[in-house]
């Protein structure tokens, strides 16, 4: 085969290395690497530097396995969603068999190497992540059920306790704790984009709440799970991995969740047209800052307990 | 155009490039590793036609 003849044969969007990067879902990765260096760090067992970075290129390897994956099965609604049709699948830069075979591949890669680097408790609790969000939540509950962010949801939960795992080889009640921040930060963080993305959903048919229940009953969601998050962020201050100033950041954190969360509650569909949905944009960008703040928090707390300074007889409860 | 000037060459490089530098990174890092358990006394063994002290009784192992 000549030269010539081989320039012809390829498609004209074939991909380059950062179109594969981008099937990784680099943003989604930041967020699962940071709170999985958090439950690393925050855990009572010191690790070394190098297993630590080994252990998180592994769970990053394993989130962007989901990436891949969720993209590849997803490939159909995405292209009908603007927000999703530049997405290297449904573009045509990336072919769906391949996108499928690194996903597979990355996966079984992921896991493995976690067992190995780490102890096979995380490498378990990463393959039923993996799973969880591919088969669960992408496959099954996302165009099944309203509920799918809240059940979903989950799967992102579960980084924290990859990273805690990585360190003690178990579970613990302040790892639950993280993932049930998590867990419930959820349903309010993706609601509020699904109500300024509301058509995207409906054309593709997904039964986001707002597509199923309007836009009033998701109001009403998102304040009621903002309410069951706040004390639930807020323990964590009262366990081994907390202290004054996790209590202090949290306080703050989630009085701001709740006031946007309210803001969003207390307004109709009319003013949200009004103004462009500015007030659930808003509160669906802080989410974002609120969720790596009090996580940042945690790593406060450990850098304290370090270099001694954590207070004696502060109280326990788990 | 000559083929070899075809933009289709940049993609490809930067495919060949960076799997090189993913896969490159990969080594060093199981390298870095193997280095740390070793230093933290992990027990190295042959699967193959080695012996496995593991498998000896206690006396012998």
């Amino acid at each position: 085969m000549t030269d010539a003849a081989w320039t012809h044969d390829t498609p004209a969007h074939e991909a380059q290395f950062a179109d594969y990067v981008e099937l990784l879902k680099p943003r989604v990765m930041r967020l699962v690497l940071f709170t999985a260096l958090v439950g690393l760090v925050a855990a009572p067992v010191v690790v070394h530097p190098v297993i630590a970075l080994a252990a998180l290129v592994c769970i990053g390897a394993g989130a962007g396995a989901s990436g891949a994956l969720n993209m590849w099965w997803d490939r159909d609604i995405d292209a009908v969603m603007a927000r999703t049709a530049d997405r290297p699948i449904p573009s045509g830069r990336v072919a769906p068999e391949a996108a499928l075979a690194i996903g597979i591949t990355l996966a079984g890669f992921a896991v493995v190497m976690l067992g190995l680097v780490a102890n096979l408790t995380a490498a378990g609790l990463l393959a039923f992540t993996i799973f969880f969000y591919v088969v669960v939540y992408s496959a099954w509950l996302k165009r099944a059920t309203p509920q799918n962010i809240v059940i979903g949801g989950a799967a992102g939960a579960f980084p924290p306790m990859i990273g805690w795992a990585v360190a003690t080889g178990g579970v613990a009640p302040e790892s639950l704790l993280m993932f049930a921040l998590i867990a419930l930060w959820t349903p309010p963080h993706f609601w509020a984009l699904a109500l300024f993305r509301n058509a995207d959903y409906a054309r593709a048919g997904v039964p986001m709440l707002p597509v199923t229940a309007g836009p009033r009953a998701t109001r009403n969601q998102v304040l009621a799970y903002a309410l069951l998050l706040a004390p639930v962020a807020m323990a964590p201050a009262f366990s081994l991995v907390g202290g004054p100033v996790y209590l202090a950041g949290a306080l703050v954190l989630n009085a701001l969740f709740l006031r946007g969360a309210w803001r969003i509650w207390r307004r109709d569909e009319a003013a949200a047209q009004a103004d462009g949905h500015a007030v659930e944009k808003r509160f669906f960008g802080f989410s974002i800052l609120y969720l790596f703040l009090q996580f940042g928090l945690f790593l406060v707390e450990a850098a304290l307990r370090g270099a001694g300074l954590a207070p004696a007889g502060w109280p326990s409860l788990f | 155009m000559r083929p070899d000037k075809h933009e289709i060459y940049g993609r490809r490089r930067s495919r060949n490039v960076g799997l090189g530098l993913v896969l490159g990174g990969l080594v060093l890092l199981i390298f870095a590793v193997t280095l740390v358990k070793l230093h933290q006394g992990a027990m190295m063994e042959g699967f193959d036609h080695g012996l496995r002290p593991s498998l000896l009784p206690a006396e012998e192992g």
